[in-house]
């Protein structure tokens, strides 16, 4: 329907976010692919020319590689977990009659707004560090033994403290989709005498299908890229414990200065992320029309 | 909803509903309940009441001031997002009212750039703001901030658009409005609540944005985010300081957030909701 000049209005529209996120994608990237074939090494200017594929050999048979793999799978999918179950409960329990709903989804969302250092200080000072924490006062009540919890679980650690983060998002999100269902659809289900079970399984997460695949894909967007939790508590450790694959390529860059080591290994990090995106954009595509 | 709901029900899911948000958010709580402690009090075990000491805020202030993170912080937060929006609303526009086959495929590519692990590209960044003389400048964090929410300003404008029935610009064409008032007048108001929740969601996401500004900043282009992270080294590190610090950095994006909640939990729906 629409004519020819605002056809071509429309794509001179279009083009100025299409050409900056098309540079903004190409260039890092054509130089990064670049520097993943070179020798380039900052603690050894005299080290250049060509390596071939010895930088990703470096990068993939280093142990840590595989380690940093199964971490940033754990925290993908931990933190999905935790925050589409629990956000599905909460969303629930909000949505219900309660007295002074505005206040509790105030307080609900609010972790949400807080910068990933300041949730990892307060998680790892306030709550779970050993000596001091709520968490420790808690075991000391009972007559336990405080745990350090960066120390034995941290990987867990993480994951409770990006969880904590993005519970909110979800349910939110989930809360919104549950409030544009059918309310008479709801209460014919119950007089057919549709258990609350039953009422849950087929009506209302059918519904909340949509919003689910969504919370999915943002989530695992920003969950791919988890750095300052990481930063903050276990600087990737004890060991490689809690390294995900951001936090081995940012080792490698800053840590030993290997431009070149760490090119290789943002590679092959473009390349799962975009093994995870082809799948996240065939489920999501589907779910969205 | 005629349905009679017994007050007991009621009560218990109240209850069940205040304790779960509670739960949820009593890190923050304490928190700001221990920056308001002595030092002595802090580390003293579990205690809600704190003596209302404002100690811990002067000492952070004296170590660092925290007006020009902060000022920081807003330029970026603010300046990335209307960048963003200046750039995303026309293409958002065209991408629901003149679609074309590849729109769908633009929009999943364009969402795609999200997924580019930001540490892969540490380097090369790093390298063109050294070449491009932007360095620790706000006019390069801002741009940075601006093209890794991008996506999602033109996804969530997107799916606002969609809303908005075509019948009713059609209208306004056959009217003879030109392309501009079609905008500006049957358009905007319309699509103002979508504006504005994107509008928030992004000042969100760019306030909390903590790799890019902990690593390419340093000292004037700081925002909280890296003024936070300041604190986290071992030496020096203090209960109720520490506490001050935190709250003082997430406490202008939390009460914004508090105030502006509705209008942007509507706006977290990214069109989730049909």
């Amino acid at each position: 329907m629409a004519t020819r000049q605002t056809a071509s209005i429309a794509r001179l529209m279009r083009l100025p976010a299409i050409v900056v996120l098309f540079i903004w994608m190409i260039v890092p990237l054509a130089m990064t692919v670049y520097f993943s074939f070179r020798y380039y090494n900052l603690l050894n200017p005299a080290a250049g020319g060509w390596a071939g594929f010895e930088n990703y050999q470096y990068f993939l048979t280093d142990p840590a590689f595989w380690q940093a793999i199964r971490n940033t799978l754990a925290i993908v999918l931990g933190v999905l977990a935790i925050s589409v179950v629990g956000g599905i409960g909460v969303a629930l329990l909000i949505d219900q009659p309660i007295f002074g709903q505005g206040l509790v989804r105030i307080l609900v969302i609010s972790p949400f707004f807080v910068m990933p250092p300041v949730a990892a200080l307060v998680w790892k000072n306030m709550i779970l560090h050993p000596g001091y924490g709520v968490a420790a006062d808690i075991a000391k009540f009972f007559g336990l033994q405080p745990v350090d919890w960066f120390a034995s679980y941290p990987l867990f650690s993480i994951i409770l403290i990006v969880a904590w983060q993005w519970l909110p998002f979800a349910a939110l999100i989930l809360l919104t989709s549950l409030q544009s269902l059918d309310g008479e659809q709801k209460e014919a289900a119950e007089m057919d005498g549709a258990s609350a079970f039953s009422r849950f399984r087929y009506l209302t997460l059918p519904h909340m299908s949509r919003a689910i695949t969504i919370v999915i894909l943002i989530e695992t967007i920003f969950l791919l890229g988890v750095y300052a939790e990481i930063l903050v508590t276990t600087n990737g450790g004890p060991g490689y414990a809690s390294t995900n694959l951001p936090f081995l390529i940012y080792r490698a860059a800053l840590l030993n200065q290997d431009v070149g080591g760490a090119a290789a290994g943002g590679v092959v990090a473009v390349i799962i992320a975009n093994i995870v995106a082809i799948f996240l954009m065939r489920a999501v595509g589907k779910n969205l029309d | 909803m005629a349905r009679a709901v017994k007050t007991s029900t009621r009560v218990s899911y109240t209850i069940a509903a205040w304790v779960v948000a509670l739960l949820i958010f009593f890190p923050i709580l304490y928190t700001i309940i221990t920056s308001l402690k002595t030092e002595g009090e802090a580390i003293a075990g579990f205690n809600l009441i704190p003596s209302f000491s404002l100690e811990s805020y002067r000492e952070v202030q004296n170590q660092q001031n925290y007006i020009k993170p902060f000022t920081n912080s807003v330029v970026l937060a603010v300046g990335s997002t209307v960048l963003g929006l200046l750039i995303g609303i026309p293409a958002a526009w065209a991408m629901a009212f003149s679609p074309t086959k590849r729109t769908k495929d633009v929009l999943m590519w364009m969402l795609s750039t999200k997924m580019m692990p930001a540490a892969a590209v540490l380097v090369p960044i790093y390298l063109i703001f050294l070449r491009l003389g932007i360095m620790d400048s706000r006019i390069g964090m801002t741009v940075l901030l601006m093209l890794i929410n991008l996506p999602i300003i033109v996804w969530m404008l997107y799916t606002y658009f969609r809303e908005i029935p075509g019948e009713i610009l059609e209208a306004a064409r056959m009217d003879g409005a030109n392309l501009w008032g079609e905008i500006w007048h049957v358009l905007t108001p319309m699509a103002v609540p979508g504006i504005a929740s994107t509008l928030l969601l992004n000042i969100i996401l760019a306030w909390n944005e903590s790799f890019w500004t902990i690593r390419l900043t340093t000292t004037n282009a700081a925002p909280l985010t890296a003024f936070i992270a300041s604190f986290s080294s071992p030496q020096g590190l203090f209960w109720a300081k520490l506490s001050a610090a935190s709250v003082m950095a997430i406490a202008p994006i939390l009460i914004m957030g508090w105030f502006s909640q509705k209008q942007l939990v509507r706006g977290l729906t990214f069109g989730a909701v049909k």
